[in-house]
């Protein structure tokens, strides 16, 4: 349905704005302040949210809650927005994680407090604009503009060696998208304008599409991360503060995969096609390689973010498994599994890793250490937070009745249709991911407590109860009853599908 | 009986009347400064300023009048200059307001600061006018000869002698490269007049190729010498680190627009028939530029030095937009300059503000903490390096869109590709220099003082990218109305 009302607009623009009245409030010495009106700020998105999941008509792939105006005339660029069943579960994903972000920051974070909650709401504000705009240039401007505060969260909040993950965070990810910017304004020569509607029905020879696809694909690739640019993921995970960590691990990297979604699959169809086998093979190694290398790690955040790149390699190989399976059943309908299994895969990995991310980071903030081998029997101490990372752990282990399951099963149930050695590839993951998850939960949770600052520890605070409460409804949620996602998505899904089957040569 | 057989019409002195004003005001501070004693210099200053308004008055006015030729077509007023002119303008008052402070704790002479810097502005007004050789030809001396002054003027100083000598003889050189191919150009078409030669050198015969093709080899090193682009970009960072901060804010900002606008009046109007020549020139100079700017830059610890070379690479992108040779492209690149006066202007400007308590800051590392000592300073730092460096939503991000639609439309994305790849590398030493304010502690904490006229300078200059990277409509489709 169409609205006259620009809920879109709100939850971009409310949140940057109080981010500028958060700077208003000056120094550390007025901190509380800034706490609240970020709550405040946070708390409006989420509520706003509601109409939005209410008023959201399941039956059409059309846009949703238009807005559209000229924003640059000499460009052509459009302030459009409008969502999805696609975009729309990650709006209401990013405005949660919002919420989790200042919760969970609301003790931990001590200096520059007026700083670090403007930096997060004007993240907010930019990440629902790339998963709201409609038109190529806005969504640049949104996806690079973000850059800026997460380069600074991580730079001044983040650990010992922040200043060398922010700027290989930086120069990655720019990277990335500048060869994406070419790519745009070359179809925007062609199309006439920068509607990313308008690049769906352009004629493009196969060599247009392969140079279009790899622009696309060093942008989103490097986003996701993809095995062999993961690189800047680990290092950027592991000094962010536990806020940044939430936000790249539950959003950021969403954003690489959507834009798989909303590009590369519509724009270049033959493209995809043609190289879906390298996109298959490039994640089945980070499903595989990534595993084996997550269990190695002896940093808690470090394995959190191999283990990131593993299930991210889940998301994108139900993106492009879709060619294979409709090249063996020939029939489209089975292709939506996977691509609805992707969808899946992506929102719970962001509830469930969200949540660990939170988990190391309230320990780091109580024990200042990360090594796995310095924790040990925290349950004794901490059992409520306990029972809350054993939850988490069980999702990103991908047990039933969790969210984490439910993508999985999806996206490896659907590849044996297409083909069998991949799912079996896929599969392993269920040994791998329980042996990193599960061996590091027993060194940190179980065992005897080896060190007196861990007998010395309270359980957690209120506040952080309620980040946790936040996650665990939803991660139990969607393991429970996934229709309520899955209803949203069905109709844009098949439209994508009718696209990356139309061929345009 | 016809007394004056040739009589010579009166030129149309209204068109020129900024110059004018400019001139006579020029020479009233000059004067009145002599008199003025040393405590009392703010009369000098607020005389400058108030003309330097009054001529940015006269300009807004007689903004929307046609273009018309007078002096007998020496002289052009249209939109290209104008606009220009507001904007040179509007930057040497926004230097003359931030090298106040500057001027008075380094003892440096304030009255010769500003007739020096009025008399540039003079030369690079008539510069950007000129529809003759001769006109335009001594703007270009005019702009240049205050500066080789305004830069020696710290006389103690050693560095800022050889800066100065440096300047004047290179400067000299590029003159004189410029004239040399001028008067090629002269004596092939047998006039001076740009309009006449464009249309000489669309029709001459194939015999004079050779010669108009020296020619224009010659005009475009002078050029490329003025504005500082590679291979004749050695001078830059030198005069950069060697002179005076106050200076510097005047040299990098005002005179680049002016260099653009004598490339317009060269190559875009007296020799438009020749744009498959110039093009190839100019790809090989802006990629050369962009290249060696941004991987030099990397390796500066000066600030100063480190802008010098981000200017040669910002040559290098705007050039990307004249290359393109099509009027979608002249916007681009006129947009572009006036964008970068605007970020070179507020980048050293920050310095200027810091260099108050007496203390030249020119490293890096001097900017240490900025975030802890002066917020709202670092965080418009931040802004003006970030548009810089052509991060949304920011004027340098719509600035670089515009070049580089203009050279994917002439089918250049080869270009495009490349430009955007250097613009990465580029964008590591500018989020180094916001990792220096931000991520490090300061190691001087005195908070920064500065006049609160200068603050509010700052804050309009800094918040001047991001207003204009939200609304970049007005000033875009004003550039691209001026061809």
């Amino acid at each position: 349905m169409t609205t006259t009302f620009p809920l879109l607009s709100v939850l971009i623009w409310l949140p940057i704005i109080s981010a500028g009245v958060i700077m208003m409030t000056g120094g550390d010495e007025n901190a509380n302040w800034a706490r609240w009106i970020a709550m405040v700020a946070s708390v409006i998105g989420l509520l706003l949210c509601i109409p939005l999941y209410t008023h959201f008509d399941v039956n059409t792939p059309k846009m949703q809650f238009v807005e559209n105006f000229v924003w640059i005339k000499a460009y052509g660029v459009h302030y459009g927005l409008g969502v999805d069943g696609i975009s729309m579960p990650m709006v209401i994903l990013t405005t949660i994680t919002t919420l989790v972000v200042v919760l969970a920051s609301w003790t931990t974070i001590k200096t520059k407090v007026a700083q670090y909650m403007a930096a997060f709401l004007v993240m907010q504000g930019m990440m629902v604009g790339v998963f709201a705009a409609t038109d190529a240039i806005l969504f640049y401007v949104f996806w690079e503009g973000m850059l800026i505060p997460i380069y600074l969260s991580i730079g001044i909040w983040g650990s010992a060696n922040r200043s060398y993950a922010s700027i290989k965070f930086f120069l990655f990810t720019f990277f990335g998208s500048a060869l994406m910017l070419v790519a745009l304004l070359y179809l925007r020569i062609h199309s006439g304008s920068f509607a990313i509607e308008s690049f769906y029905p352009l004629k493009l020879s196969m060599i247009v599409q392969i140079f279009i696809f790899i622009a696309f694909l060093l942008a989103f690739a490097v986003k996701v991360p993809m095995w062999p640019v993961h690189t800047w993921l680990p290092d950027a995970h592991t000094e962010a503060p536990a806020g940044g960590s939430v936000v790249l691990a539950a959003l950021m990297l969403k954003m690489g995969v959507y834009g798989f979604l909303r590009f590369s699959l519509p724009i270049v169809p033959n493209a995809c096609q043609q190289l879906d086998w390298l996109m298959i093979v490039l994640s089945l190694i980070a499903i595989v390689y990534i595993g084996f290398v997550a269990i190695a790690q002896t940093d808690t955040k470090r394995l959190i973010a191999y283990s990131s790149v593993a299930h991210m390699g889940f998301a994108t190989l139900g993106c492009f498994m879709i060619y294979l399976i409709v090249k063996a059943t020939g029939n489209i309908a089975d292709a939506y599994v996977s691509l609805e299994g992707a969808m899946v895969q992506m929102i719970s990995h962001a509830f469930s890793t969200g949540a660990l991310f939170v988990g190391v980071g309230v320990l780091y903030d109580r024990l200042h250490t990360r090594n796995i081998s310095d924790f040990g029997g925290i349950t004794k101490p901490m059992p409520i937070f306990a029972s809350f990372m054993m939850l988490f752990a069980m999702s990103n282990v991908g047990l039933p009745g969790t969210s984490g399951f439910v993508g999985e099963f999806m996206i490896i149930l659907s590849s044996f249709q297409g083909n069998f050695w991949v799912a079996v590839f896929a599969a392993s993951t269920l040994v791998i991911a329980s042996a990193y998850t599960l061996w590091m939960f027993k060194r940190v949770f179980f065992g005897q407590v080896v060190r007196t600052e861990i007998a010395a520890l309270k359980d957690i605070s209120a506040l952080d109860t309620m980040a946790f409460t936040i996650l665990a409804a939803v991660v139990l949620l969607i393991g429970v009853y996934p229709q309520g996602l899955l209803r949203v998505l069905h109709a844009s899904v098949g439209h994508l599908l009718q696209l990356a089957h139309v061929s345009k040569l | 009986m016809v007394f004056f057989p040739n009589p010579i019409p009166v030129p149309q002195l209204s068109l020129v009347l900024p110059e004018i004003v400019l001139l006579a005001l020029t020479c009233v501070v000059l004067l009145t400064d002599l008199f003025i004693p040393a405590r009392s210099k703010i009369i000098s200053y607020l005389l400058v300023q108030a003309s330097l308004i009054a001529v940015a008055v006269i300009l807004i006015l007689q903004f929307h009048w046609p273009t018309t030729y007078t002096f007998s077509d020496m002289f052009v007023f249209d939109k290209i200059g104008s606009l220009m002119k507001i904007f040179m303008v509007g930057v040497v008052f926004f230097v003359f307001l931030y090298s106040r402070g500057y001027l008075r704790q380094t003892r440096l002479p304030q009255g010769e600061m500003y007739v020096l810097g009025m008399l540039s502005l003079l030369g690079m007004m008539v510069l950007v006018s000129a529809n003759n050789f001769i006109p335009l030809y001594l703007g270009l001396e005019l702009l240049s000869l205050p500066m080789t002054a305004m830069v020696a003027m710290n006389r103690g100083s050693g560095i800022a002698a050889e800066a100065a000598i440096k300047l004047f003889v290179m400067s000299a050189l590029a003159s004189a490269i410029l004239l040399y191919g001028l008067s090629l150009l002269y004596g092939t078409t047998k006039s001076l007049d740009i309009n006449q030669v464009a249309q000489a050198v669309a029709t001459m015969p194939n015999s004079q190729y050779p010669v108009v093709i020296l020619s224009l080899v010659f005009v475009v090193i002078g050029f490329a010498f003025k504005i500082g682009a590679v291979p004749f970009h050695m001078w830059v960072p030198d005069i950069y680190a060697g002179s005076p901060n106050s200076v510097v804010l005047f040299v990098s900002a005002a005179p680049k627009i002016a260099g653009l606008g004598m490339a317009i009046r060269l190559l875009v109007q007296a020799l438009p028939s020749m744009n498959i020549e110039w093009q190839a020139l100019l790809i090989v100079i802006a990629i050369l530029s962009i290249a060696l700017g941004n991987l030099v830059a990397i390796a500066q610890r000066s600030f100063k030095r480190m802008l010098a070379y981000s200017s040669i690479a910002h040559m290098g992108y705007m050039l990307l937009g004249l290359l393109a040779a099509n009027p979608t492209g002249y916007g681009a690149a006129l947009f572009y300059i006036l964008v970068y006066s605007i970020m070179a202007l507020g980048s050293f400007a920050v310095i200027v503000l810091m260099s108050n308590s007496g203390i030249e800051i020119e490293n890096i590392s001097d900017l240490q903490g900025l975030n802890s000592r002066d917020p709202w300073l670092a965080f418009l730092l931040m802004m003006l390096l970030f548009s810089m460096a052509g991060i949304p939503p920011l004027a340098g991000f719509f600035a670089k869109i515009g070049v580089l639609e203009a050279l994917i439309g002439v089918h250049l994305v080869w270009l495009a590709a490349y430009a955007l790849i250097f613009a990465i590398v580029g964008s590591y030493y500018y989020i180094r220099v916001v990792k220096v304010m931000y991520f490090e502690e300061p190691k001087i904490t005195d908070p920064i003082q500065y006049s609160m006229e200068a603050r509010l300078a700052m804050s309009v200059n800094g918040l001047a990218v991001l207003v204009l990277g939200i609304f970049p409509g007005v000033l875009f489709t004003l550039c691209q109305r001026a061809f």
